[in-house]
């Protein structure tokens, strides 16, 4: 597929982009975050096209997010939520989808416990879908907004020097950084408790750090992911405190850096577990303009998805390795 | 084989060079001052590209006969196009920035005035953006095969062409030198 070709028919991960692809998608969403600061916030781009929100796990940044890019691109949404919906009864997610598009809509955007569900459902289906988060396989639209906030800082991706720290072994995001960020260019590091990074992930191309004062000295820029907090219960890390103590990211530690540490975090934060308030709240925390650039990076999704034909072949065959 | 490639060529004529794009910009300046009943309140937009870079001309232009200073904008109508499903989206979505359209004479600039789908999106866009008091159409080439009922208030030249014609419009800005030209067949 060559990058006049578009996207295909779904975004189910940065994995099987091309580094041309990932680069289409950074650039349109350029003249995207002009839209959202006009008066009026509003193109008519997808006006007309009906877009499904499938959400089976909790989201409010992602999902509002979406719902902005979508409204913002005049999209018809529908939000289903697994509790309250047929979910609930035992229906499977095919039997939704199949359902939903009966209702004749053009897009889902799912949201899914279970690795794969995005990819399952496109594959299934001839809606165009958005994966906005599938169990611990990939992230893609917040891969793209970090890689977005990346690029706006430092005017550049090639040769950067990223270090993800903290909970990796769960993280989807971390595993669509690693994807995006490789193919485009930039270094990765990873760092935590090795209980939390998984084996064999030097195989991505990527460099573990197992000290945070190591990935401090080493990196440009520094994705600090959540400590998803059952991960404690589950016997990964010993105390939250203890974890603070070792691999969070507090002012004390920063200030020894040789430079400046531009700050991400994905949110939700957990404030004086993996990140202190004044590293978050900081100068160099770019943790709100990550949010600004997810509607960009999300209607320029939207748009080069919708701009394609759905159920053409090539789209269809789509993603199998 | 000669033969073959000379009718693969398509054949250019030059309908305006660079001294009669200088002149007819500079008549063009002077009837949007007098289709806008002076130069109070002229806000001028420039269709992405080349129309951006043929305001910026204008309003100079009249800058300098009128010692004024005229606002001129640029504006991206990508996203307002009627035809992204047949299409495909345009990876290059240009810079939109206007200035403060309320109450205002806009005068949408653009280079060639062919179907009137590119003037209808932005007639949509500018009125997403304010609510001016009026808005006039100035193009530098009326080629004619209007689809939608539009029409442009300052013309540069008009002719008359059939669908496998072409108006090329090149601005020094962008292309290294000022030229118009009738294009037949080829690409």
């Amino acid at each position: 597929m060559t990058a006049a070709a578009g996207l295909g028919k779904d975004l189910t991960g940065l994995e099987p982009l091309s580094a041309d692809q990932i680069r289409l998608i950074l650039d349109t969403a350029e003249p995207f975050k002009e839209v959202s600061e006009r008066q009026i916030k509003k193109v008519p781009a997808l006006r007309g096209k009906t877009i499904v929100n499938l959400f089976f796990e909790a989201s409010t940044r992602t999902r509002i997010s979406f719902e902005f890019a979508e409204k913002r691109l005049s999209a018809d949404t529908v939000n289903v939520a697994a509790v309250g919906s047929s979910v609930s009864k035992g229906e499977t997610l095919v039997d939704t989808a199949r359902n939903l598009e009966a209702m004749r809509i053009d897009m889902v955007v799912i949201r899914h416990g279970s690795s794969g569900a995005a990819r399952f459902l496109g594959d299934r289906i001839n809606s165009n879908v958005i994966n906005a988060g599938d169990g611990k396989h990939e992230h893609p639209t917040q891969a793209l907004l970090d890689m977005l906030t990346l690029r706006d800082r430092f005017g550049r991706l090639e040769g950067l020097k990223i270090a993800i720290v903290g909970d990796v072994l769960h993280s989807r995001v971390a595993r669509s950084n690693i994807w995006g960020l490789t193919k485009l260019g930039a270094e990765v590091a990873v760092c935590g408790p090795y209980s939390l990074l998984p084996r064999g992930i030097e195989e991505m191309g990527v460099t573990v750090l197992p000290r945070v004062e190591d990935a401090i000295q080493w990196a440009d820029a520094l994705n600090v992911l959540r400590l998803q907090l059952e991960r404690m219960t589950a016997g990964f890390i010993p105390s939250l405190r203890e974890y603070n103590r070792v691999f969070g990211i507090t002012s004390e530690r920063l200030k020894r850096a040789p430079r400046d540490l531009l700050i991400l975090h994905p949110g939700p934060m957990n404030r004086g577990v993996e990140i202190d308030s004044d590293v978050a709240d900081g100068e160099h925390s770019v943790i709100l303009p990550q949010v600004t650039n997810g509607v960009a990076v999300r209607m320029a999704v939207l748009y080069l998805l919708a701009g394609g034909r759905p159920g053409s072949p090539a789209a269809v065959q789509g993603a199998e390795p | 084989m000669s033969r073959v490639v000379s009718l693969a060529v398509p054949t250019r004529t030059e309908l305006l060079n660079e001294r009669a794009i200088a002149r007819t910009l500079a008549r063009m300046a002077s009837e949007v001052v007098e289709r806008s009943g002076g130069t109070d309140g002229i806000v001028l937009v420039g269709i992405q590209r080349r129309g951006v870079e043929l305001a910026y001309r204008i309003k100079r232009l009249i800058d300098k006969v009128e010692r004024t200073n005229i606002p001129c904008g640029k504006l991206d109508i990508t996203l307002y196009r009627d035809d992204l499903q047949t299409i495909g989206p345009k990876p290059v979505v240009g810079e939109t920035s206007l200035p403060d359209l309320d109450g205002q004479t806009v005068v949408i600039v653009d280079d060639v005035l062919y179907t009137g789908r590119t003037v209808r999106a932005a007639l949509d866009e500018c009125t997403d953006f304010g609510r001016p008091r009026r808005i006039l159409l100035a193009v530098l080439v009326d080629r004619g095969g209007r689809e939608l009922p539009i029409q442009a208030d300052v013309v540069g030249v008009t002719v008359s062409l059939t669908p496998d014609e072409r108006v090329d419009v090149l601005v020094s800005e962008l292309d290294g030198r000022d030229v118009v030209q009738l294009a037949r067949g080829g690409e």
